[in-house]
Formats: C-alpha cells, structure tokens, sequence
C-alpha cells in the first residue's frame, strides 16, 4: 500500500515536471516560428513583387529614366569587384592577426586590451567605418570616391569577424594535436602552416562568407564614402587584350552597388521602380543565401576528414 | 613472492656500472608560484624502462614534460635545476639550449592517441619533414621502420595513404609511438600511454614497450601499479612533487624502503 501510494506521488511529480518541458517547447516554437515567418513573409513578398521582372535584359541594362529598361548591371558589377577587393584584403589581414593573436602573441596585459578592442570593433556602426573610409581612403590617402576606398571601407568592417573565427576555430583544435606537432620538434610556424591552419580551414572559411555575406548587404559605409546612385557606365576591365593583360584601373572607378541601387529605386515615386527594387532585392537576398549555403557546404567539405 | 630477487633484473647486476641516459640534478618546477616538483634527483638507466608511479596529482606528468620541455609552451612556467643528458653533458633545462632541439631528440607518446588528421604514412613521416628530409626514399625506409618497430607495418602496409584516424584506438596508439621513434629519439616519454585503450590494446603496448628498450631509454608515467610493476626495470614514487623513492622495479614493490611508498604499493593510499 505505502509502496504504491509513493509510486503515484512519484509519476504525479514527473507529469507535473513535464508539463513544464511541454510549456517550454511551445515557447521556443513560437519564438522559431516568429523568426521563420517573418524572413518567410518578406521573402515572399518580394518573390511575388520581383520574380516576374527578372529577366536576362534586367542583368543586363543599366540604369534608366524608364523603370521598364532599367537594369542592376552596374551594380551587380560594383557588387561583386567591391566584394573581391573587401576578400583580398580582410581574408589575409584576418587570418594574419587571428594567428598572431592566438599563437604568437604574448599573454599579457597589451594582448588582453587588444583582444578586448577586436571583439568591440565587431559592434561598431557600420556608418562610422564609412566615416573612417572617408577620412582615411577616400581623402587622406587619395583613393577618392572609387571601388578600393568601398572595398577597404567593408574590409575594416568585417575584419573582426574573420578575425574572432580564425582564433575560434584555432582554439577548437584539441590541444594534444598542437602539442603533439610541438613535441615532434615543429617551430611554431611548422605547427601553423602544417597543422593549425589546413585543420582551421573549414572554420576561417565559414568565418570569411558570413563576413562578406554581411558586406555585401551594407549601404551606410558606402553612402558615406559617396557611391553614386546613377551610373551608366562600367568600371574598366581589368583583362587587357595587350601586355601586361591585368588592369588595375577598375580599382579607382567610381561605382555602385546593389543595396544602393536599391534604394535609389525605393525613394522614387513611380510604382514601376518598387517592382523593380523588390527585383534587385530579390537578387541581393538570394546572393547571400547562396553565399552561407556554400559556407555550410565547405564545412561539411572540409570537416569530414577531421574527427575530435 | 619471487623467490630469486634477481631472476627477472638481470641488469641489476649491472646497474652499478651500468651507463647513464641523463641525470636530474635538484629539479624543481614551477607553474607560477605553485611549487609543482620539490628538489627531484634521479638517474635513467640507459635502454632500460624507468616508470613513474604516484596518486594523481603528484608531479609525475609534470616532472615527464620537463624532459621533452612542454612546459615552455605556456607562460608562467619555471624549471630550477638540471637534467643533464649524456654522453655529451648538456643540461637540456638550460636557457641556452633551444626546446626545439631538445624535442628533436627526446620524443613524446601522449596519454589520449593524437595522430594528425593526415594519412597514416604522413603522421609517421612528419617528424622527418620537420627535419627537413624531403627524399621520397628516405622517407619510405623510414616510416617502415619506425612502422616495424611499432608492431604496426603488417596491419597497415597496404593502406598508408589512408587516414589515421580510421585505425582503432590501440592502433592510433602505436601509430603515435611509430611517429615518435621515426625520428630515432634518445629517449623515449610515455605520458599514460594506455589509460585511453582496452585491456587487449593496453597487453600490446606493454609488449611494445618491453621491446623497445633494446633501441631507446624509457620514461613512463602510469597510474597502474601492475603496468609498472610488468614493464620497468626502475620505478620512481611520487608523492606530492617530491620523489619519495627510486629503486629497482622489484625492491620498490617487493621490499621498499619507505614506509609512504609501501603504503601505496600495498593500496593503503592512494
């Protein structure tokens, strides 16, 4: 009798316990689903709005009085040399100052204010980059109003990120895999080169898109530094039919770029201009999904080899 | 229960004249103002086994990273004393020899197996790149030898290219000792080389080991009394980072002298 009397108190209190696993799922149901269907309902909207005005033509055209030729040409264009140039420089200062940081550097008080500051850098508006960017490149050091200043501008942007991946996925690397390369006689740049980086790969890696992912969406940076709105032109090629092959001139065109074109579009009156910002809108979204799309995919890559 | 006490140590007989691999003069280690190990001497008997036994946090870890200098990886840590490696009497704790150069001579197993995530031939191999032996032939010869010696090559020889981390536990294991006796070290560090494997496993690195002390000097730390008692010729009590006792495996487990030391052989302790 005691004995079942207990066992009825003990499966009261699990039920009791479970209604709250049962609350709790629904909250965080409810959270997701806020989240999702948000994203969702924008993203169908602007499928709706843009995806009848996609066109090879849309690609192709620049920018017009007449909503129906216009086209995101020149700022796909910007887009994507700005991104290269924001690549080139902040992947191997990232990296750079991720393994110096995590390998080299002493633990001391300086180190710990830098780590501190590199960490608070990620915080930072992104307009006050532009104002560096202004300052800095576009008069200080003559860039002007061109591509490089853009691309250095989202650079220093997403320099903490890259940086705070490397040492996360530096510092993910078990710690007798390190000390194993350090007692066979490695120096610390053998340990780098040979095991820290090539296992890091797949993390630093993920790191780099979702940084670029994130600057290839910025506009208050670029609006600072003064990216026109209408352009009718391209940047010139860097292929040259004659020698030396490679130009470097693109690097001082002026540009834009696709949240700008975006909004240029947006703040005018016409209806047939929304159309086509929810188009290019459409194309900027769908440029970052497959820009963390190919960021999962690498790391899936790269970590299937490396079990700990 | 050994009625002989010198069947089973031949080189006793030997010990007095036998060669010395190194010497630990009044070794005392630092992590920061923590006194880890307290005035320690004690010699390694050359190509013999010398195990450290002691409860956990005794030094004993601590004292065998001393020998491969691990310890200068991180900040904070200060080594007072000698150990001196012979024959040519260079004091390896020295600021003025480089812990590179004492980890090219003095290799290193550790306690959990830690291959690289490469192919099996290229963890036996990297010890030698880091040489900087480049010739394909030397390096085949290599890492079949050090493969062979490591009781490993029949298992493995035809899936060189193949990842490490594929083998089993015990195999990784003495993938690892493979890795460490390429390079053809001076001494041997065993940081609880088994405490990771199944019984079967732990049987062949404790053969291993007993092999392999016709080509390098050993130093093993265990925490399995039994472990040291099968396969070390000297074994070294540690309690607290002093060493309570040095002798002769048998004497230390059959007649100690220390009362502390026959407490913890007898498992009153620890």
């Amino acid at each position: 009798m005691r004995e079942d009397k207990g066992l009825s108190e003990i499966r009261n209190i699990i039920a009791r316990h479970k209604l709250w696993d049962l609350i709790f799922m629904i909250i965080g149901v409810l959270a997701l689903m806020i989240a999702v269907l948000t994203f969702m309902a924008l993203f169908s909207h602007m499928l709706i709005e843009g995806l009848p005005r996609l066109s090879w033509d849309f690609f192709t055209s620049f920018p017009s009085r007449r909503p129906g030729s216009a086209g995101i040409l020149s700022a796909w264009v910007g887009t994507t040399l700005v991104m290269l140039v924001t690549a080139v420089a902040a992947v191997p200062m990232g990296i750079g100052a991720g393994i110096y940081l995590e390998e080299y550097a002493p633990k001391n008080l300086i180190t710990e204010i830098i780590e501190i500051n590199v960490t608070n850098l990620a915080g930072v508006p992104s307009i006050i980059y532009g104002l560096l960017a202004l300052g800095l490149f576009v008069h200080q050091l003559g860039f002007g109003q061109s591509i490089l200043s853009a691309g250095l501008a989202l650079a220093l942007l997403i320099l903490p990120v890259v940086i705070v991946a490397t040492r996360e996925a530096i510092r993910a690397i078990p710690v007798v895999i390190r000390e194993g390369a350090y007692a066979l006689g490695a120096t610390k740049w053998q340990t780098v080169s040979d095991h820290l980086l090539p296992y890091s790969a797949a993390g630093i890696l993920t790191g780099v898109i979702i940084g670029l992912a994130r600057a290839i969406g910025e506009t208050a940076p670029i609006i600072t530094i003064g990216a026109l709105t209408f352009i009718a032109f391209l940047p010139p090629s860097p292929v040259q039919p004659e020698f030396p092959f490679l130009s470097f001139e693109w690097l001082m065109a002026p540009f834009t770029v696709m949240p700008i074109q975006m909004f240029n579009w947006i703040s005018r009156p016409e209806e047939a201009f929304q159309v086509n910002a929810a188009a290019a809108g459409l194309v900027l979204v769908v440029m970052t999904l497959t820009m963390n799309a190919l960021a999962i995919y690498l790391r899936y890559r790269m970590r299937k080899n490396i079990k700990w | 229960m050994v009625e002989n006490p010198d069947e089973g140590h031949a080189p006793l007989v030997e010990a007095n004249t036998a060669r010395y691999k190194s010497e630990v003069r009044s070794l005392s280690f630092y992590y920061g103002a923590f006194s880890a190990l307290k005035n320690i001497n004690m010699k390694l008997h050359e190509k013999q086994v010398t195990a450290l036994i002691g409860p956990s946090g005794c030094g004993k870890s601590t004292f065998l990273r001393c020998f491969n200098r691990m310890h200068d990886l991180y900040p904070g840590n200060r080594y007072v004393g000698e150990i001196i490696l012979y024959p040519d009497n260079v004091n390896i704790l020295s600021r003025d020899v480089d812990p590179i150069e004492v980890r090219m001579r003095i290799s290193m197993v550790f306690q959990k197996p830690n291959p690289f995530p490469k192919s099996i031939y290229e963890n036996v191999a990297y010890g030698l790149r880091v040489r900087g032996i480049r010739q394909r032939a030397i390096l085949d010869e290599k890492v079949e030898e050090a493969l062979r010696d490591a009781a490993l090559w029949d298992e493995v020889k035809d899936r060189l290219n193949q990842l490490a981390f594929n083998l089993s536990g015990g195999q990784q294991q003495r993938l690892c000792i493979a890795r460490a006796l390429a390079t053809d070290p001076e001494i041997l560090l065993f940081d609880e080389p088994t405490s990771a494997l199944d019984p079967i496993a732990t049987a062949s690195i404790e053969e291993l080991i007993t092999d392999l002390k016709d080509k390098v000097t050993i130093l093993i730390v265990t925490h399995n009394m039994q472990q040291a008692a099968r396969v070390s010729d000297y074994t070294a009590y540690m309690y607290l980072g002093e060493l309570i006792e040095f002798d002769v495996t048998d004497t230390i487990f059959i007649k100690p002298k220390n009362k502390q030391t026959e407490d913890y052989i007898t498992g009153r302790f620890g």
